[in-house]
C-alpha cells in the first residue's frame, strides 16, 4: 500500500484585481517563502516541484522556465502542468507515492491583469476550424450551458443570484478576498445581460495573486513542524471539446472526477459525510451545477437548499466560505488550488473570522473555465 | 500536395488573428532597474550572503533564496561574453545588414553575469564583424539622448568596442 501525502504548508499572496507593485516573480517569491516556514524547511529540502500555468495567460511560451528561481528550484526537477491546481495535486501525489521523493512543491499565480484581451485567449480554447469562424465572444458557451442547467435541472436565475449573494458576502470575512460585498439578489438580477441569462455579476471578475504548497509523503511529514492535512481521495477528468455534443446541463466532468475521489477517501453518501466544500463557481449557476454534479445536492435541488441557508457560512454543508472565485477573484487555473487552501486552512483552524466549527472533512472542486469541460476534485482530511 | 492545390482552395484551410497582447508588470527589482536606464544608469543587485552583484536585478538571490536590496550603481562598460551575427529578418527573409547581439558582462558585476544586449558600429558584412568581435572585448553603451530615454531596455542604443 503506497504512503498517505499531507500537505504540510502552504503560503499565499492576497488576491486583488491588479498587481502592478509586484512582478509575478516576487509575487509567487512572497508565497513560497512563506510556505517554507509554515512547513518549517529550507527549498533546498525539496525534492520535486510543479508549477500549474497555461502560457497564453503567462504571454510566456514555456513559462516554467522561468519558475525555479522565486521558488529556490535551480537544478532541481520542475514541471508545469497545463490544467488546474487541482490536476497538478494529483501529479505530485502520483509523484510522492512513487517512492522516490519525499517532500514535493507545487506553484499557481495568476497574473490575470496583464492580459489585454482576455476573451481573445478563451477563443484560443474554441476548435477553429468549425467554431471560431462563427466568431462570437467566447461568453456565449457560458450563456448556453446556463440556459441548459436551469431547464434540465429546473433551478432559476434568481438561485443563481443567491450564488453570487452568499460568495460574495462570505468573502467579507476573508482578508484575501478582492470582491467581498454585501448587496441584494435583485441588484445582481439587475446587472446587464453578458449572454443571456448570463449577467454581469453572476460571472467572477479576475484577480491577481498566487499560491505555493509544500506536500510531503506520510512519512517525511511526521518528522516536520508543521500541521498536517491528507489528501485523502483525488480525481480529474474531461468530456468532450465538442460544442456540438455536449451534455450541456450537466458537469459530466465534475460527475466523473468526484466518482474517482471518493471511491479512493471511500466516501458512500457524500453528503452527509463532507463537511464543507469549496467548487467552482466562475460563474454562479456553475456553484449550483457543481453541487448536483459531486452529489451534494440532489438533480435539481441546489437552488432550493441554497435559498434555505443549507450551503451559508452557518448552514449544514457551507459551500464557499472563502468567497470562492466571485468573492476572492477568479484566478484561471489558480482557483482549483485557492479551493484546497481554503479547505486546509478551514482544517487546521486557522481561518480566523471565517472558521467553521468541527470540520475534519472537506471537498475542493475545480472547472478549466469556458469553454472546457475539464476539472478536478481533491477530498482532504485533517490530521 | 502541389502548391497550387493550397492557393486555388483544392484544400481547405481555416484563418484567424487573435490579439495577445500583454502588459507585465515589471515589479520592484526590474521596475528599479527601469527607471535607471531612464536615468541613464545601469543599477544591479547585491546578495549580502553570496556576494553576488547581479544584472538584470532580481528581488531575491535564487541561489542563498534571501531578499537582494542593496542597490550598487554599475558601469555602462563590459565584456562580450558571447555573440552571434544574425542574418533572418522574421519573415525568414535575408538581412542585406546582420544584427550582432550579445551578452555583455557589466562592469561592477560578478563575473558570468550581463545583459543581452546589441553591438553597433561594428560592420556591415560577416568578416568585418568577425574581425572585429570577439569574446572577451571591451564594449560601452550608447545611448539614446535623455529626453528620448522610456524606461526600457532600448533606452540603451547598442554597445560599442572601446578602441
Amino acid at each position: 500500500m503506497s504512503q498517505r501525502v499531507a500537505i504540510v504548508g502552504v503560503g499565499y499572496t492576497s488576491f486583488r484585481p491588479s498587481s502592478p507593485e509586484v512582478s509575478f516573480r516576487e509575487m509567487i517569491f512572497e508565497a513560497a517563502v512563506s510556505a517554507y516556514q509554515d512547513a518549517g524547511i529550507e527549498p533546498g529540502q525539496v525534492d520535486t516541484f510543479v508549477s500549474v500555468s497555461e502560457d497564453y495567460l503567462e504571454g510566456t511560451a514555456i513559462a516554467d522556465e522561468y519558475v525555479p528561481d522565486q521558488l529556490g528550484a535551480v537544478l532541481k526537477p520542475v514541471h508545469t502542468i497545463t490544467s488546474d491546481g487541482i490536476t497538478a495535486l494529483g501529479a505530485i501525489l502520483m509523484q510522492l507515492r512513487t517512492g522516490e521523493f519525499d517532500i514535493a512543491v507545487v506553484e499557481g499565480r495568476s497574473k490575470a491583469s496583464n492580459v489585454l484581451y482576455p476573451a481573445y485567449v478563451e477563443a484560443m480554447a474554441l476548435d477553429p476550424v468549425s467554431v471560431r469562424p462563427l466568431d462570437f465572444h467566447p461568453r456565449f458557451v457560458a450563456g448556453m450551458e446556463m440556459r441548459a442547467f436551469l431547464a434540465s435541472s429546473g433551478n432559476t436565475a434568481e438561485q443563481t443570484s443567491a450564488v453570487v449573494v452568499k460568495n460574495r458576502g462570505n468573502a467579507q470575512r476573508n482578508p484575501m478576498a478582492a470582491y467581498g460585498c454585501s448587496f441584494s439578489v435583485d441588484d445582481v438580477t439587475s446587472s446587464k445581460l453578458v449572454a443571456d441569462p448570463l449577467r454581469e455579476d453572476q460571472s467572477a471578475s479576475t484577480a491577481d495573486g498566487s499560491i505555493v504548497m509544500v506536500l510531503a509523503t506520510e512519512q517525511a511529514a511526521a518528522r516536520m513542524k508543521g500541521n498536517p492535512v491528507y489528501i485523502k481521495g483525488i480525481g480529474w477528468g474531461q468530456e468532450t471539446p465538442n460544442l456540438e455534443e455536449r451534455d450541456w446541463g450537466r458537469a459530466g466532468y465534475a460527475e466523473d472526477a468526484a466518482s474517482r475521489a471518493y471511491k479512493m477517501a471511500g466516501i458512500v453518501e457524500p453528503a452527509s459525510e463532507i463537511h464543507l466544500a469549496e467548487v467552482d463557481d466562475t460563474f454562479a449557476y456553475k456553484e449550483l451545477q457543481h453541487l448536483e454534479a459531486l452529489g451534494l445536492a440532489a438533480h435539481g435541488r441546489s437552488g432550493a437548499m441554497l435559498e434555505a441557508g443549507e450551503f451559508s457560512f452557518d448552514g449544514r454543508l457551507p459551500v464557499n466560505v472563502s468567497g470562492g472565485s466571485l468573492g476572492c477573484g477568479y484566478t484561471h487555473d489558480l482557483s482549483g488550488l485557492r479551493s484546497v487552501l481554503e479547505i486546509v486552512l478551514q482544517l487546521r483552524g486557522e481561518a480566523r473570522w471565517r472558521q467553521l466549527d468541527n470540520v475534519k472533512l472537506g471537498l475542493a472542486q475545480s472547472w478549466r473555465g469556458v469553454p472546457t469541460a475539464t476539472g478536478g476534485v481533491a477530498i482532504l482530511e485533517a490530521a | 500536395m502541389t502548391d497550387q492545390a493550397l492557393t486555388q482552395g483544392e484544400v481547405f484551410t481555416t484563418r484567424w488573428r487573435g490579439k495577445m497582447e500583454y502588459e507585465w508588470d515589471t515589479g520592484a527589482a526590474v521596475g528599479r532597474f527601469m527607471a535607471g536606464l531612464k536615468d541613464g544608469e545601469i543599477l544591479g543587485l547585491r546578495c549580502l550572503q553570496c556576494k553576488r552583484t547581479v544584472i538584470p536585478p532580481r528581488a531575491f538571490c535564487e541561489l542563498c533564496y534571501v531578499p537582494m536590496d542593496r542597490w550598487t550603481k554599475l558601469q555602462d562598460t563590459g565584456v562580450i561574453n558571447t555573440f552571434s551575427v544574425s542574418f533572418v529578418n522574421w519573415d525568414a527573409t535575408r538581412r542585406e545588414t546582420p544584427e550582432v547581439p550579445a551578452v555583455i558582462e557589466i562592469d561592477g558585476a560578478s563575473p558570468g553575469v550581463g545583459i543581452l544586449h546589441v553591438l553597433g558600429e561594428v560592420g556591415e558584412d560577416l568578416e568585418t564583424v568577425v574581425s572585429r568581435v570577439a569574446i572577451g572585448k571591451r564594449v560601452e553603451a550608447v545611448w539614446k539622448p535623455a529626453e528620448e530615454r522610456e524606461g526600457s531596455i532600448t533606452d540603451i542604443r547598442y554597445f560599442k568596442l572601446i578602441d
